[in-house]
């Protein structure tokens, strides 16, 4: 059964509706640690299967998003973490864990300010890329997610765009491109598709009413003679991940 | 030797998004870096590997000095704070260098950032310092403008050390037997400094002076010390005791406070026996109310108005997270779990200038500028601490010119009970113990807000102190936060805990010292930003980010090690007692001794009296409504458009876009309604995903109406507070009120009747509804006295405000009813009856009708509701329309009404009102549920897109509902 690590402090702020979305999808254990308990303690990783950086603020995003945080782990965690990825374990980076992800060099590309140069909050509608090898993502289809950023305008170079796309990496892209992302990129995977980084925010998109025009659907259900449905397919990313790490287990064993 | 790293981004700015917009013409180009001064004591090694710290290559380039002529640019302006002001981004860089080498560094070490803009450009110097001055606040930042050759001569370091040039002074003796100009004198400009200076309003007027005077000389026997005299002062503030409402007025012997606010809430709380669902009001940092068997929750509002006019960025961000830490210092810790914000201001298209002197030298910022300033202080502050900012309101009236009102809000989610061993405790109960340690948690203390509480209660002017201005670090509080709300609460490691707010550790020290009776302080052991700060600064210094906590002394290491982990500073700076004395010491010496009955109990009360205005500011009511204050053409539909597109109507959906409302996975209904996108006036939410039972939020104001009639002013403020959330369906017998009054010249008599007029209103109202106040706040001077621009002497007061908070709780969440139609031929209907704007309101027949209106709501029976308010049935109908993409067919012949004239029944703003929808095969259980003349049955919707309205047989209007008017603000002037 799965075990979740969810890393806290200096500013992440999302850890406990994480650790919420995991323990819905019927993780056995969910533990939201302090990185400096980590640090103190760096054994602890390896009792888990699932690591999730949160999104969140992580030092005010003062030195630019993800920056400072990445810098703790890289000093501190990083060879725990490559054996961790090199374990088949999961990995994902939601919003700010995203950009920890990518300035860890753990995922390709960076995430630059807005265009608009404003923080966004809103739902948009993502495609995603059918193609993709992602555990995360077995059986999503194109889903409806909030983002809300600042920094959430991907970039990367021409050649190693190009190898994202051609070892089809991009995991999702915006419909309609919110913050100039390039090529819409919302979310992308490492090689193996077991690392995922990802700007919105499927964490806040599990319950029915989290829905922006639930209320809508609602009535027209009723007037289906309906059931109202109690979550939103978000919750299939977080259900994907438990149910990987089951099989995780029983290939180990196995072997 | 300190050196200087510029991170680049690869790509130049879009001036267009920049606050150089209006330059577009004659800037070409602008490049902005983060820049870092690193004074520091590194190697050049150690140097070269901060690159890959700071900059991420494949969007950023790393610049060393003054590598950064490599680029194209004619000038260079370098935006910097200004000594001793908090620069967040300096502290993690040093914090980050810190860790990547594994290496403390010494507290005067420093990193300091600033900002490079390189532009290419048309402009002359002297212009380019015009535009620059968008970029910056000369009370807290300056500008440093060179040409590309200069560049090169010059250090190019930016290293604002603090230096204090007045010694640090332990204490000083202050002669208090003096005549009483000279008591007035005192009292008004401060305490003399050597050179016959002084250091700033104690705000304390004659009849205060003549009590301590009487204290000193015959009680203690003694002249006051300086600091004695500071802490009395901050103490015995407007701002902190709210002398204004606890004082007699007129009849009222018991003053307004206690007359009708608290008396409503505690009639009501006996009436509602055991419906009563009052935890604690009045006496926290917050009140409390019960949400479900397991939490409590905690509301607050707050203003911060006078530092917003000065630094709207700065004020707007500490009012934030300073409200935040009311939720975090209510009972023994509630976490935030919303926020909530209101923005008064002038129209930011208003460019003629206001001045703080004579001269014409001091400028006030303009109502653009504080309102960008403060709608981004409450964006960084929301958004970077991970609290939903899920409701507001703007409101634009000239009157706010001056001063602009800037309301924050924040609910708490509490626990019921913690467990300690074997007892339960109840989270609302704090009591520090004589015996525990005094601990001060997280920021530490500078000249920051030095008379921030005696500055607001005074009137804003020239010699406003620029020191009053803070910034908060979000950042630094979220730890805090983190390690109270997540860990040592949990674990009741401590007694007692208050926000450290206005006036400092001289107020939460002294104000928790009640609860034991007395305290021992030791100021050499609170810790300093920088050395060289007076006793008196060190005691009543606002600096942000403080909580004060009381600790059993064998609880402080496992509090400490808490904190340590969460990179929170926590410092024991004395003992609470219980020798009934608060007891001060600095270098040795004790610097302050006062009986703590006289500091918190010893202010005289004052007999307040009002005077009823001679006349009215204006004779009629029709001017009042946002309708009513259009300059109007003969064509009804030109009209309406104009309102939609007015700024007390019109969306504001750029500032939720911005204001991440979504975290922590609560929303419910979020602040932009339906697939258009329409603002609603509540929120609601889940605070407890484990619990279906939700929060409902709204607020409403109505200042032009105090032109007219406060008491009716407050009432309209009630009932569209109330009405929001029961149109969403909350019961009103689930509602709780919050009370901010933000009042001018609140010294006039006449001032004083419209204040007692709406406290009055206040009590009547809150009765009749049995809705009881929670929580209140006042701020009694919001006046400008300056000049305009042709130097001559004006005087600008803001309409009398009341701002009414409602909260309630909702059963389930999927009750929560949306502003947006939901199908094509349902029923519209409008609950209660149109009258004129101002029209008295009955409370005691509106509550019944949202009592059967509830009924409704349980039985399922209404898809959509929107309260009637500002902009009357008319605005009403359209934002239902509009957040649907649908359209309606009216009749207005069917609206219960005594009014003829048609815009009056479209646009009036009478109270008590509801326009809903029913599917018509549910019309006869709804309609079995009301009295005939409680609704009436006006229309249906349509799903052609046009709102279509008939009177006496013949169409009044035909409109397209489309959204150019209402969004016109947000796409123009905010387009993100």
């Amino acid at each position: 059964m799965a075990k979740v690590l969810i890393l806290s402090g200096f500013g992440i702020n999302c850890e406990e509706e994480s650790k919420y979305a995991f323990e819905l999808a019927g993780a056995k254990q969910v533990d939201i640690y302090h990185i400096n308990d980590l640090i103190k303690n760096k054994s602890i990783s390896s009792n888990y299967e699932i690591l999730c950086f949160p999104g969140g603020f992580s030092f005010g995003d003062d030195l630019g998003s993800g920056k400072a945080f990445a810098n703790i782990v890289r000093n501190n965690l990083l060879d725990e973490i490559n054996e961790f990825i090199e374990e088949k374990k999961l990995i994902i980076g939601i919003c700010n864990g995203f950009q920890v992800l990518t300035n860890l060099n753990l995922l390709p590309g960076a995430l630059a300010h807005n265009k608009s140069g404003l923080y966004i909050d809103k739902w948009v509608k993502l495609k995603i890329n059918p193609e993709n090898k992602s555990p995360w993502l077995t059986g999503v289809t194109d889903i409806e997610l909030p983002i809300a950023h600042g920094e959430g305008n991907y970039q990367i170079n021409s050649k190693a765009l190009e190898e994202l796309k051609s070892n089809n990496q991009i995991a999702f892209q915006y419909e309609e491109n919110p913050n100039g992302s390039l090529e819409n990129i919302a979310s992308v995977a490492n090689y193996e598709g077991r690392v995922i980084g990802i700007m919105p925010h499927p964490e806040r998109a599990i319950f029915f009413t989290q829905d922006p025009v639930w209320t809508l659907k609602k009535d027209k259900l009723k007037r289906e003679s309906k059931d109202i449905p109690e979550y939103l397919p978000a919750i299939n990313i977080f259900n994907n991940a438990v149910k990987y790490c089951e099989s995780l287990k029983s290939s180990v064993k196995n072997i | 030797m300190a050196s200087r790293l510029s991170i680049a981004p690869k790509s130049s700015k879009d001036i267009s998004k920049t606050k150089l917009k209006d330059y577009q013409k004659h800037i070409s180009q602008v490049k902005v870096l983060q820049s870092y001064t690193i004074d520091l004591n590194l190697s050049n090694e150690d140097n070269a590997e901060l690159e890959q710290l700071f900059s991420n290559p494949e969007i950023e380039e790393a610049k060393w000095s003054q590598e950064i002529s490599d680029y194209d640019f004619d000038y260079i302006v370098e935006i910097s704070y200004l000594p001793g002001v908090t620069d967040n981004i300096g502290s993690t860089a040093k914090q980050s260098i810190s860790q990547f080498f594994k290496k403390q560094f010494q507290d005067s070490d420093k990193v300091f950032s600033s900002k490079i803009w390189l532009m290419k450009t048309s402009l002359k110097q002297e212009d380019l310092e015009a535009a620059c001055l968008s970029l910056y606040n000369p009370l807290i930042e300056k500008a440093k403008i060179m040409k590309k050759e200069e560049l090169e001569k010059s250090d190019f370091l930016n290293l604002p050390y603090v230096k204090i040039h007045s010694k640090s002074e332990t204490y000083q003796e202050v002669n208090i037997d003096l005549a009483d100009q000279e008591l007035i004198e005192l009292g008004k400009f401060g305490i003399a400094n050597e050179d016959g200076s002084r250091r700033g309003p104690l705000a304390l007027d004659l009849d205060y002076m003549k009590v301590i005077q009487d204290y000193f000389l015959n009680t203690e026997k003694r002249n006051p010390t300086d600091i004695e005299l500071e802490a009395i002062a901050q103490t015995w503030s407007e701002h902190c005791k709210h002398t204004i409402f606890a004082d007699p007025i007129d009849e009222v012997k018991d003053g307004l406070y206690k007359a009708y606010i608290k008396k409503a809430t505690s009639e009501i709380r006996k009436n509602k026996a055991e419906k009563d669902f009052c935890v604690s009001v009045f006496s926290d940092n917050a009140g409390i109310i019960e949400f479900n068997d397991e939490y409590n929750i905690c509301h607050k509002v707050e203003t911060h108005n006078s530092p917003s006019a000065l630094d709207p960025f700065g004020g707007a961000i500490t009012g934030i997270v300073g409200v935040n830490r009311d939720a975090i210092g209510c009972g023994l810790g509630a976490k935030p779990f919303a926020n909530t914000f209101g923005f008064c201001f002038a129209d930011p298209e208003d460019i003629d200038p206001l001045y703080r002197d004579k001269d014409l030298k001091q400028k006030m910022l303009s109502p653009r500028r504080i309102m960008e300033g403060v709608i981004e202080g409450v964006n960084v502050g929301g958004n970077c601490s991970g609290i939903p900012t899920v409701a507001g309101f703007t409101y634009f009236d000239s009157g706010f010119k001056g001063k602009p009102l800037v309301f924050v809000g924040t609910l708490g989610l509490i626990p019921k009970t913690i467990r300690d061993i074997n007892k339960e405790l109840k989270t609302e109960e704090k009591l520090a113990q004589a015996g525990d340690y005094i601990v001060v948690l997280g920021g530490r203390t500078g000249l920051d807000g030095i008379h921030g509480a005696t500055f607001s209660s005074v009137e804003m002017d020239e010699s406003s102190p620029a020191t009053a201005v803070q910034i908060g670090d979000p950042i630094t509080q979220k730890k805090l936060s983190d390690a109270i709300i997540k860990e040592a609460r949990d674990l009741n490691l401590f007694n007692s805990i208050t926000d450290c707010g206005a006036g400092g550790i001289s107020c939460s020290i002294a104000e928790m010292a009640r609860e034991s009776y007395g305290c021992r302080v030791n100021l050499n052991k609170v810790p300093l930003k920088y050395p060289g700060l007076s006793a008196w600064q060190i005691w009543i210094s606002e600096s942000q980010e403080r909580m004060t906590l009381s600790v059993a002394p064998e609880k402080w290491s496992q509090l400490n090690e808490i904190m340590q982990k969460h990179d929170v500073e926590a410092t024991v700076v004395g003992e609470f007692t219980d020798s009934g004395r608060c007891l001060v010491y600095h270098n040795d010496n004790e610097v302050l001794n006062l009986d703590l009955e006289f500091l918190h109990n010893g202010l005289p009360k004052r007999d307040l009296i009002s005077k009823k205005p001679a006349s009215l500011e204006i004779s009629s009511t029709e001017t009042l409504s946002e309708y009513g204050k259009l300059e109007k053409s003969q064509d009804l539909e030109s009209n309406f458009k104009k309102l939609i597109a007015s700024l007390n109507i019109a969306s504001h959906e750029y500032i939720n876009q911005q204001y991440d409302h979504e975290v922590q996975s609560s929303s419910v209904i979020k602040p932009l309604q339906g697939i258009n996108k329409v603002n609603g006036e509540f929120a609601v939410l889940r605070p407890d995903l484990l619990s279906p039972k939700a929060v409902a939020l709204s607020h409403a104001l109505y200042p032009s109406y105090s032109q007219y009639d406060s008491y009716k002013m407050a009432a309209a403020s009630i009932d569209t507070a109330i009405r929001n959330l029961v149109a969403t369906g909350v019961s009103i017998d689930d509602i709780a009120l919050l009370d901010n009054f933000c009042w001018c010249s609140a010294n006039e008599p006449e001032r004083l009747y419209q204040l007692k007029e709406a406290a009055r209103a206040c009590y009547d109202y809150a009765v009749a509804y049995r809705t009881p106040y929670i929580s209140g706040k006042d701020s009694m001077f919001n006046d400008f006295k300056g000049y305009n621009s042709a130097a001559e002497a004006v005087k600008i007061s803001i309409e009398p405000t009341l701002l009414i908070s409602s909260v309630g709780v909702l059963a389930n969440a999927l009750d929560a009813t949306s502003i947006d139609f939901k199908a094509p031929e349902d029923l519209i209907y409008v609950l209660g009856n149109t009258g004129n704007t101002l029209d008295e309101i009955d409370a005691s027949k509106n509550k019944k009708l949202y009592q059967k209106y509830h009924q409704a709501i349980k039985a399922e029976l209404i898809n959509s509701a929107i309260a009637v308010n500002k902009g009357g049935l008319g605005v009403a109908l359209f934002k239902m329309a509009l957040a649907a993409d649908l359209g309606a067919e009216i009749n207005l012949d069917n609206l219960r009404t005594q009014l003829n004239d048609n815009e009056n029944i479209l646009f009036s703003e009478s109270q008590g009102r509801i326009a809903f929808t029913v599917k018509p095969e549910l019309k006869d259980k709804l309609e079995a549920i009301f009295d005939k003349d409680d609704i009436s049955l006006i229309g249906k919707i349509s799903d052609e897109k046009i709102l279509e309205i008939k009177s006496n047989n013949q169409n009044l209007l035909s409109m397209k509902v489309e959204d150019t008017d209402y969004k016109r603000f947000s796409k123009g002037f905010y387009n993100g």
